[in-house]
């Protein structure tokens, strides 16, 4: 298998200044993206998805700034292969030759990209008219089917609405829509479908599904919802507190998890089977960012802490040729410790169903 | 319980149009009732656009109703509102928004943006009171006291939703109308905001209004669901009638669509699908059934026995 590598993160590290300090938020990332295929990124809120991928757009907010560390991402143009490292464009830069036409990102929170005094048709016709010239009509009719592709009905009468006319989820959509609109190489993927019920989310993600077959365009995903990532992710990375702790393909990191957090993350997704009283959640609270303490950052929320967790940061241990995870619990020396009893039950019991 | 307690809330034929422009109207709501009793978790659900989020708007009455009526603790709240009822519904229900950000002031810092709603309605007596009520509610939702000198764009999305829950909880209402409320966060997180509100509901009896596409949530907070669709409530019943008994096929289609954490299975899975003009189905010429217990389905007469059938 020879895939190509179309974006590279090496060493990744950014902190904020805030008036308490500085926050740590991303320390040491290191994450590939292949060409067609879909990564998905999970872990705990606040752990540092949405900022690695602003760092992927350029666009950090004026208190951040990148410590160390590249963004190689590689293109043709022309015919010809171009290798760039990211953090190196200027803002301008970035806008004109990557933002929108190459790499196209849906934001969390639709509310914050959406111009509130703009159509939402102006909106989504807006990239294409500056990115490629498309003539008025040719991207007006292109507005119309990436809305319907969305799942909104009668896309010519909503097309003359403003954002706060839409629902939520409308919203969600138009953004979606609007990232599409340059038929992007790279598509990153902040919680889109965390306001959309299940049907409508498995229209989009069929939709994105589809555009991926038909173009091979890559996509990275963050979200939390771990039904929606075993639905459509080749490779999972799993973040805690500004690293990534374990990676791996999906099946390894859902059927075969070998990070404490990790299990901890599988376990509290409710399932329709369960209807214990209250549902699991990680002990503890997230990880300070201010702090610079040693050792492993997880350590004390981890039940399976060991002595060496209080003093060393674990390194990445392999597991299989695509599978890693950062615990010293995978060290040769280490005691023999599996998997919480109900977590691997669920695991067995959903292998056994499918 | 249908007869023995008195409803905290209590909407009737409820009805929300929107001009959008001179041809075109949308019925966001059209013609829902439904009650919630004191210290019960209702649950709605529907697709996008189904009217949810507007009928928590018109309930707390950021929209005036175009018809129908709601009754907040017996006090009519869907026509014109004098001083003192309109403080009575600002300060004991209270909603949590969908856009997060877009209902935080950027300018604002935490601590002001939290302590809002105390600071409207003269709620403490010392400006340290005020302080500890917001650290208290802070750590509550898992955020720190440093945050609370922070803006809200120095948040993470879920860090930004959970500012927005605290900022309700604060005012210990009666009725909290949770919309999408723990959707952007992840999956522990929403575990312990939940954990947090059956707590909140055990310790000070408050009802919930529970708004969410995501069932299997909703299956573990609710007591009791409803289910929207195009602004009309196709289904209500308890959590187990709508998970063990479902007859509206919209329902069924929802609930055969729920995610799971399992690659291999999701991969195959094909959801049912629902078309109610293709089923012929028009909600304007059905009406509510009994069917047992607390279920009531949308329906004409040959459409619930048919449907029933097929169980
Ligand atoms: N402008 C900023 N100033 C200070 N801290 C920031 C800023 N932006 C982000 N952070 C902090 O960096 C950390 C990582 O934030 P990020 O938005 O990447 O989280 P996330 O993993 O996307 O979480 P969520 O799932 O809640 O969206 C958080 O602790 C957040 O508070
Ligand atoms: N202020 C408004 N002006 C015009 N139309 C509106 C307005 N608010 C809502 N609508 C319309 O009402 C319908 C219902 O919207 P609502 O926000 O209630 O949906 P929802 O069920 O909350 O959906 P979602 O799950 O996507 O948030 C939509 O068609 C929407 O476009
Ligand atoms: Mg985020
Ligand atoms: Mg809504």
């Amino acid at each position: 298998m020879n895939k190509e590598k179309i974006l590279s993160i090496r060493d990744l590290s950014i902190s904020f200044m805030t008036t308490a300090g500085e926050a740590n938020a991303i320390r040491g990332v290191k994450l590939d993206l292949y060409k067609g295929e879909t990564l998905a990124i999970v872990g705990e809120s606040g752990s540092g998805k949405s900022v690695t991928v602003k760092a992927i757009m350029g666009i950090l907010s004026g208190n951040g700034s990148v410590k160390e560390g590249t963004i190689d991402f590689t293109y043709e143009r022309n015919g010809e292969t171009v290798h760039q490292d990211l953090l190196k464009l200027t803002k301008k830069e970035m806008r004109r030759r990557i933002n929108g036409k190459r790499i196209a990102m849906v934001f969390q929170d639709p509310m914050t990209s959406l111009n509130p005094t703009m159509t939402i048709g102006k909106q989504i016709m807006e990239g294409m008219r500056c990115h490629y010239k498309t003539p008025k009509k040719e991207a007006y009719e292109k507005a119309v089917s990436l809305l319907s592709l969305v799942g909104i009905t009668e896309p010519e009468k909503r097309m003359k609405c403003y954002p706060h006319q839409l629902s939520g989820g409308m919203r969600q959509r138009v953004v979606i829509a609007i990232a599409l609109s340059c038929d992007p190489e790279v598509l990153i993927c902040d919680e889109p479908t965390t306001a959309l019920d299940v049907t409508i989310q498995a229209k989009i993600l069929e939709l994105i599904k589809e555009i991926q077959d038909r173009t091979g365009i890559s996509v990275i995903y963050i979200t939390h919802d771990l039904g929606v990532v075993a639905k459509v992710a080749d490779y999972v990375a799993v973040m805690y507190a500004g690293k990534i702790v374990e990676k791996g393909l999906a099946e390894e990191v859902f059927y075969d998890p070998r990070h404490p957090y990790t299990w901890g993350l599988l376990s509290a997704m409710p399932d329709l089977n369960t209807s214990d009283e209250a549902l699991y959640t990680i002990p503890g609270s997230p990880y300070n960012l201010m702090g610079k303490g040693k050792g492993d950052a997880f350590a004390d929320r981890n039940a399976f802490a060991l002595n060496i967790d209080y003093r060393m940061e674990p390194p990445m241990f392999q597991v299989t040729d695509t599978h890693y995870a950062a615990t010293w619990l995978l060290h040769e020396n280490a005691p023999e410790v599996g998997m919480p009893d109900a977590l691997k039950n669920r695991i067995s019991r959903m292998r056994k169903e499918a | 319980m249908e007869d023995e307690k008195k409803p905290l809330l209590e909407v009737t034929e409820l009805k929300q149009y929107f001009k959008v422009s001179r041809k075109y109207e949308v019925k966001a709501v059209d013609g829902v009732s439904f009650r919630i009793y004191p210290g019960e978790t209702y649950g709605l659900v529907g697709e996008s656009g189904s009217g949810k989020s507007t009928i928590g708007r018109s309930l707390i009455r950021l929209y005036k109703p175009t018809s129908g009526e709601v009754k907040f603790q017996g006090v009519t709240i869907s026509g014109s509102l004098n001083r003192e009822e309109t403080k009575h519904l600002r300060t004991k229900m209270q909603m949590i928004f969908q856009d997060p950000m877009a209902c935080l002031n950027p300018r604002k810092k935490v601590l002001d943006i939290v302590a809002q709603g105390l600071d409207i309605h003269g709620m403490y007596k010392t400006k340290e009171e005020r302080e500890e009520k917001v650290y208290n509610i802070l750590r509550m939702v898992g955020l720190s006291k440093e945050h609370a000198s922070r803006y809200p764009h120095q948040f993470s999305g879920g860090q930004r939703q959970r500012i927005g829950i605290a900022r309700a909880l604060i005012m210990d209402p009666d009725l909290i109308i949770a919309d999408e409320a723990i959707s952007a966060l992840d999956v522990s997180i929403q575990a312990q905001v939940v954990n947090l509100m059956k707590e909140i509901q055990a310790q000070t009896g408050s009802a919930i209004l529970f708004i969410a596409h995501d069932l299997s949530m909703v299956k573990y907070i609710s007591d009791r669901i409803g289910v929207l669709h195009l602004g009309h409530l196709v289904e209500t019943g308890t959590t187990e009638e709508i998970f063990g008994n479902p007859i509206h096929p919209y329902t069924k289609s929802l609930l055969s669509a729920i995610p799971q954490p399992d690659p291999n299975g999701e991969k195959k899975r094909v959801a049912l699908s629902y078309d109610c003009k293709e089923m012929g189905i028009d909600y304007n010429a059905a009406t509510s059934h009994f069917i047992g217990g607390q279920h009531y389905v949308l329906g004409t007469k040959e459409e619930i026995e048919k449907w029933n059938k097929k169980v």
